[in-house]
C-alpha cells in the first residue's frame, strides 16, 4: 500500500501531502505519524495541505485527530498552506477544525513551531 | 454530422460505481473535471466536489457500496450539475435525524448529509428501510 512519506528534520516532522488522499491512507498516515513522533521524539509535526483542492469531512476529522494525538505525546501541529476554497468550504461543512494551528506556509509554520518548543 | 457535445435539453448520465475508497477518489477527480468544463468558480467547484465526497463515502460506508450517476444540467440559461447517489443497502430509519449535525451511527462527525445539503442548491433524499438511499444534488453555477 502507498504510504505519504514523513521526514524528520532536527525535532521536527515535516508531512506534504501531495495528491488527493483516499480515507484508508489518511487513517495510515494517522497511524505512521504518531509512531514516528515517539520514534523521533519529535516535538513538532508540520503539515503542508497546499496542494489539496478538497478536505471533505473525513480528511477535516483525520487532521484534527492527529493534531490531538501528537498533543498527547508532546508535538504541537501546524497545518500550513490551506486553500482559500478549502477554509470557507470547511466552515460551511460544519468542521472549523478550532483545535488545529495553522499558517500560511511552511516558513510562517517553521515560525511557529519553533516559537512553542522554545528554539 | 453527428455533434458529440451533450445535449443539454435532455441530460445523458454517467454511472460510476462506488466500491472502494479509491472510487471516492476518481468521483472527486471527476466532478471538479466536469465543473471546470462549464467555468464553475473554484469556491463553488470546491463545494460540490466537498458535498460529492460526503454523499460517496457515506453510499460506500453506510449504504454498502452502490453507484453514482451525474449530468450537466440546462435551465433558465444556467448550467448546474446534477449527482445521484444510489445504494441498496439498509436505509435510513429516520431521515429528518440523519440531517441533523452531529448526528452519527457509526462514530463519525456526523456532518455527513448536512453538510453536504449547505453546499449545494437542490438536496433530495429517498430512503425506504431494507431497501436502499437515493439522494439526488444540484449545484447550479452562480
Amino acid at each position: 500500500m502507498d504510504r505519504i512519506p514523513i521526514l524528520s528534520m532536527g525535532n521536527l516532522l515535516l508531512v506534504i501531502i501531495q495528491f488527493d488522499m483516499h480515507d484508508r491512507l489518511a487513517l495510515a498516515l494517522q497511524d505512521d505519524l504518531t509512531e514516528q513522533i515517539v520514534k523521533e521524539q519529535a516535538k513538532g509535526v508540520l503539515i503542508d495541505i497546499s496542494a489539496l483542492d478538497v478536505v471533505d469531512s473525513f480528511i477535516g476529522r483525520v487532521i484534527n485527530n492527529t493534531a490531538s494525538m501528537a498533543r498527547l505525546l508532546a508535538a504541537e501541529t501546524v497545518v500550513v498552506g490551506m486553500q482559500p476554497a478549502v477554509a470557507i468550504t470547511l466552515v460551511e461543512l460544519g468542521l472549523a477544525l478550532t483545535g488545529v494551528k495553522t499558517a500560511l506556509n511552511v516558513e510562517k509554520g517553521m515560525a511557529l513551531l519553533g516559537k512553542s518548543s522554545g528554539r | 454530422m453527428i455533434s458529440i457535445a451533450p445535449k443539454l435539453g435532455s441530460p445523458e448520465f454517467q454511472t460510476l460505481p462506488l466500491k472502494t475508497d479509491e472510487n471516492v477518489v476518481a468521483l472527486r477527480k471527476l466532478v471538479r473535471e466536469q465543473l471546470v468544463a462549464i467555468n464553475f468558480s473554484l469556491v463553488d467547484q470546491t463545494k460540490c466536489v466537498t458535498a460529492a465526497s460526503e454523499l460517496a463515502r457515506n453510499t460506500l460506508k453506510y449504504g454498502g457500496g452502490g453507484q453514482v450517476r451525474f449530468s450537466v444540467l440546462a435551465a433558465d440559461g444556467s448550467l448546474g450539475l446534477c449527482l445521484v447517489f444510489i445504494d441498496a443497502g439498509p436505509g435510513i430509519k429516520d431521515v429528518p435525524q440523519a440531517l441533523t449535525d452531529g448526528f452519527t451511527t457509526q462514530g463519525g462527525l456526523g456532518l455527513g448529509l448536512g453538510g453536504a445539503r449547505r453546499l449545494v442548491d437542490e438536496f433530495d433524499i429517498e430512503s425506504e428501510p431494507g431497501k436502499g438511499t437515493t439522494v439526488r444534488i444540484v449545484k447550479w453555477k452562480k
